[in-house]
This record gives structure tokens, C-alpha cells and sequence, in this order.
């Protein structure tokens, strides 16, 4: 499977650098080695979901007792977590970091993931969730802790989206 | 049983722990038994009370977390029994109260009016300990067990559809989160004290 797992591996150690301790992830292709990792690493609590919804509240439980957290999911995830993204993260003004592999955007050769892609941003945007495009790696740990930082600051959601330039060796 | 004594009722039992509560008639009832800083009332977000109380389970796991759930929301994400019987944290006690309606916007019959078995469920998910409490001493006596017993217990308990007059609570939304995060913070001071 070309997913890299060398940009997987600065992702994580990114998250750490963040003291992340919780991770919720639902699979997808382009998560496979960042969630291994989370699996194998004795120091990091890792929550398989059902669906990605659940996540937020574990994240919003994880705040509330002082332990940071990130979600994993695809695009296609946050749009099924939008609900409580407005009605628990927003309302109650709870940061969250949301790692989104950003499928259906440039490169993707999947005809099922392009709608997703399409709205991925206009969504964001119409929340009002700072995001943004993580292409290269040595910007990796650089983004994701000033991500971490803004959630932080604002008691608000950000996204980083991972994108195919990032994820996939071909 | 009217939810409202079986929350008086095992108020003595959750005072001092973390509380999440769903949204309505149970926060409401949970509020007027006696607010408590250690008591977070999710007013939206229907059925992630749950969720919340897991991600607190296991972001503190030397802290008891109960969460007062009801049909209506866990039907909404049943997805949350599987996911915590996954991880089955000791500290997590789960109560639903089942009336069998969505009494807090219209008292439309829910799925549990028609046969629908959130025990049965529950069980069927993994969750090792699932007790059925349909009287005030079976409720009172299972919060006590399964307080006791460090282990992941779902009760269900069937309540009548009745619900307060009114819903106000004078504790607006952020004032309940930040004060509830202050109150988490200082269970921990106090543990590791």
C-alpha cells in the first residue's frame, strides 16, 4: 500500500510533540500506519470508533479533563460529525484538533471520494473552522502545533488536512 | 418509577463523582435534586453524553464518571455501546433512563414503546455488566454495586413518561462548562494531594 510511511511517522510525532494522549480514529486507507502507530505506542490511548461523531464528545471529555486529543478521519467523517461539531464543540466553545485526509481533492483517482473533496473547504469555511493544507513534510510539526495552539487559544475547532502530495508514494 | 425519584434516589450516590447528563427533562430533574460543580448537562448534541462521559472515563481513569442517558439519545448513537464496551473503562457507570418517548420535544414513542431492548442490546454489545432496574431500591442498589465494582455497567431502568413543568436551569451553558472543567481540575488536585 503506497500510503508514506514516513510522512505518517512526522505526522505522529508531530501529535506527540503536542502531548496528544487520545487519539479516536475511524480507518481509511491514507490512516493505516498513523493508526497503527497510535496502537502501538504504550503512552497513547487510542479509541476505535463506530462513527466519527462519537469522537467529538471524547475529545470534549478529554478537555474537560485536562488531557489534549486529536481525531483521524476522512472528510467524508467530518461531514457525519458536523452535527456535534456545532451542538457540542461550538456551543460550549471546546477545541478540537482534527486531522482530515483530504480525499477527492487534487491527484485522487477515485471516482466515489470527488463530491466529498468538492465541499470539504466550503464546509469548513461555513463553520467557521480555521484549516489548512498540509503538503510538505517539513512543515508537518510546525503546522500541527500551531493548529493545537489556535484550538487552544480560541476554545475552538481547527482542521488540518492531509492531502494525497503528502500521504501517497507512487 | 418517575425519573425524578429515581434521581433523588441515587443523588446520594453521585454527588461526588463526575455527572454528564443528556439534555431536557434529566438535566433539568438532575439540577433541581441539587446542582453540583462536578455536573455537566449536555444541552444538545443528543445522544454523546455517552461519549463524553468515555473520553472522561478514560482521559482520568482514577475518577468515577456516571452518565444519566436516556432512549431517545442512546437510540441515536447506539454506536457508543459497542465503542465502550471496547475499551470497558471500570470507571464508567452508564444509566438510562428508558420511558419509552421523546418526552422532552413532544412525547413522540420511541423505538423501546414498540419491543426495541436497550438491555438486550447493551449485553449483545459487550458490555460485561447490564442490569435491568425498574424499582427505586433495584436502581439504588445496582448504582451501589456498580459504583463498587470497577467494572463498565450499563442500567437501564424504565421510567414513566412524566417530566418537569418546566426546563430552565439559572446556570447558563458556558458557565456549566468552565465551572465543571475547574471542578475536574480540582478532583485531581484532591487525588493526588
Amino acid at each position: 500500500m503506497p500510503v508514506s510511511v514516513n510522512n505518517s511517522r512526522l505526522i505522529y510525532e508531530a501529535l506527540k510533540a503536542c502531548d496528544v494522549r487520545i487519539v479516536s480514529a475511524l480507518p481509511e486507507t491514507w490512516l493505516v500506519h498513523l493508526i497503527r502507530m497510535a496502537e502501538e505506542d504504550p503512552e497513547m490511548t487510542l479509541v476505535r470508533l463506530a462513527k466519527e461523531e462519537e469522537g467529538i464528545g471524547i475529545s470534549a471529555g478529554a478537555h474537560l479533563a485536562g488531557v489534549n486529543s486529536a481525531l483521524l478521519m476522512q472528510n467524508h467523517g467530518f461531514f457525519a460529525a458536523i452535527n456535534p461539531i456545532v451542538s457540542l464543540a461550538l456551543l460550549y466553545k471546546i477545541p478540537l484538533l482534527m486531522i482530515i485526509t483530504h480525499r477527492g481533492y487534487w491527484g485522487e483517482k477515485d471516482p466515489w471520494q470527488t463530491q466529498g473533496g468538492l465541499v470539504t473547504e466550503s464546509l469548513l469555511r461555513a463553520l467557521n473552522i480555521p484549516y489548512f493544507h498540509l503538503t510538505k513534510p517539513e512543515e508537518t510539526q510546525r503546522r500541527i502545533k500551531d493548529a493545537q495552539t489556535l484550538s487552544h487559544a480560541s476554545l475552538h475547532p481547527v482542521a488540518v488536512l492531509l492531502t494525497r502530495e503528502l500521504m501517497w508514494e507512487e | 418509577m418517575l425519573r425524578y425519584e429515581a434521581i433523588e434516589t441515587i443523588y446520594p450516590d453521585l454527588r461526588d463523582h463526575i455527572v454528564v447528563t443528556i439534555m431536557g427533562a434529566v438535566a433539568a430533574e438532575l439540577y433541581t435534586a441539587g446542582h453540583r460543580p462536578n455536573f455537566f448537562y449536555l444541552e444538545h448534541a443528543m445522544g454523546l453524553a455517552s461519549s463524553m462521559g468515555l473520553g472522561i472515563a478514560l482521559a482520568i481513569p482514577r475518577h468515577k464518571v456516571i452518565v444519566l442517558d436516556g432512549d431517545g439519545s442512546l437510540l441515536m448513537n447506539l454506536g457508543t455501546l459497542s465503542t465502550m464496551a471496547r475499551y470497558k473503562p471500570g470507571n464508567l457507570l452508564h444509566i438510562v433512563f428508558d420511558n419509552e418517548s421523546l418526552l422532552s420535544v413532544g412525547g413522540f414513542p420511541t423505538a423501546t414503546s414498540t419491543g426495541t431492548d436497550l438491555a438486550g442490546i447493551a449485553r449483545a454489545s459487550g458490555v460485561p455488566v447490564v442490569r435491568e432496574a425498574n424499582t427505586l431500591e433495584s436502581l439504588r442498589e445496582s448504582v451501589q454495586a456498580a459504583l463498587a465494582s470497577n467494572t463498565l455497567t450499563t442500567i437501564i431502568s424504565k421510567v414513566e413518561a412524566i417530566g418537569p413543568k418546566s426546563f430552565h436551569m439559572d446556570l447558563p451553558l458556558l458557565e456549566n462548562r468552565f465551572q465543571f472543567k475547574r471542578a475536574l481540575e480540582a478532583l485531581q488536585k484532591q487525588a493526588e494531594a
